[in-house]
């Protein structure tokens, strides 16, 4: 759809988000010859990476032999901008940044984090991926994941709504319809 | 002897009758209205917990469901930051003169991550002396709370309560979305002991599985 021959290239951003913890594994698939290979010839030009805690610092490149820029921070308070700027996301499966993404209409990838003691974050991410609103992954199944997935067969996420809460609540504790 | 023994029989009867009674009332509607305002308790989880509550407490009518308490773990900052600035943007809607709805509180946990078992023990009984204190100022007639652990000690000592006699509170408990085949361990723990007088899910499939909880749908 971008029309472009190469030469001047919109931006098309990958943002990774780990959220407030870390989650090395998940960087370092992304960090991986193959899945950079694979964005870029999916036309993407920017990886953008939130790697918080981690110690696993991604190899910096500004993309100039036609590879991917890759860019890297460890926290910012404006994940939203980021968000909005990508073109895709991956991110961990933490129900905040799960809905922040879907809500801004963003092709998403979540990753689960098999290393976590309590791991219900993956039904979440099962569930939705089930209703083809994103997809799954692993860190290992990451690459695969990013070869065979079509964009196009995501369905738009519609927000959830609280009004049926609020009327239960409401009838319960007497108060009348309104 | 036999007297103290008839007389401890007749109190651990009447205390079981009484938490039978309390557990039975619980779970049934209001029948008075008109209403007045209820004084509400909303316990903050912390990141997607708050923000589901927060989406809750946007649809919930303001004048029904004050004055609001908020808590949240002394450890987490964000729930009760985020709480004040959607009251401030409440108190512009209404133009600011409903006065003080509002009150932020911190409640110490009783075990940090990694603390010793021996000393979490004064810190536990300091945590529940607080929450004790907490909520014998609020009384709440209405609790609202998603989870985590944080809720738990609290909708505990409103049960307590409710068996005293000393002050009858609605529990009202939402499943996180994020929990679509089984309940977290908080929502487990209100719906066994029959301590929440309602609890909602978000998904189908937990409320087949757990009977007395009521579907509502996506919060977020």
């Amino acid at each position: 759809m971008d029309g472009s021959d190469g030469s001047l290239e919109p931006r098309r951003m990958v943002f990774v988000t780990v959220g407030t913890t870390s989650f090395d594994t998940l960087v370092r698939a992304v960090d991986t010859q193959e899945v950079k290979e694979e964005l870029s010839k999916r036309g993407y030009t920017d990886l953008v990476i939130q790697m918080g805690r981690g110690s696993y610092f991604p190899a910096k490149s500004s993309g100039e032999d036609g590879s991917l820029n890759v860019e890297y921070f460890t926290f910012s308070s404006s994940i939203a901008d980021n968000l909005k700027e990508a073109s895709l996301v991956i991110s961990h499966a933490g129900s905040g940044s799960i809905f922040e993404t879907l809500r801004l209409g963003k092709p998403l990838i979540v990753v689960v984090n098999e290393d976590l003691m309590d791991n219900h974050q993956s039904e979440l991410a099962e569930e939705l991926a089930e209703r083809k609103h994103l997809f799954c992954a692993r860190p290992q199944t990451l690459y695969n994941i990013i070869a065979t997935m079509d964009l196009d067969a995501l369905i738009p996420y519609e927000s959830g709504d609280a009004m049926p809460v609020a009327k239960l609540i409401n009838r319960f504790l007497g108060f009348p319809d309104d | 002897m036999a007297v103290v023994i008839v007389i401890i029989t007749v109190v651990l009867m009447s205390l079981v009758f009484r938490i039978l009674y309390v557990i039975y009332w619980s779970s049934k509607p209001f029948q008075t209205k008109p209403r007045k305002p209820v004084r509400t308790l909303i316990i903050l989880g912390s990141g997607g917990h708050t923000a589901e509550m927060l989406n809750l407490l946007s649809v919930l009518q303001a004048d029904r469901f004050c004055p609001r308490y908020y808590i949240a773990a002394a450890t987490d900052n964000m729930s009760l930051q985020k709480a004040s600035v959607f009251e401030n943007l409440l108190a512009d809607k209404t133009g600011g003169k409903s006065g003080k709805t509002a009150e932020f509180m911190q409640i110490y946990r009783s075990r940090e991550v990694g603390q010793s078992y021996v000393t979490s023990i004064g810190t536990t009984i300091y945590a529940v002396a607080h929450a004790l204190l907490l909520m014998m100022k609020i009384k709440p007639e209405v609790i609202l709370c998603n989870g985590p652990g944080t809720c738990i000690p609290l909708c505990a000592i409103a049960f307590f309560f409710k068996v005293l006699g000393m002050n009858w509170s609605s529990i009202f408990y939402i499943e996180s979305i994020a929990r679509v085949k089984r309940l977290s361990l908080s929502g487990i723990i209100l719906y066994k002991l029959h301590m929440a007088d309602q609890l909602f899910v978000q998904w189908p499939q937990l409320q087949r599985k757990y009977p007395r909880a009521h579907y509502v749908g996506r919060l977020m």
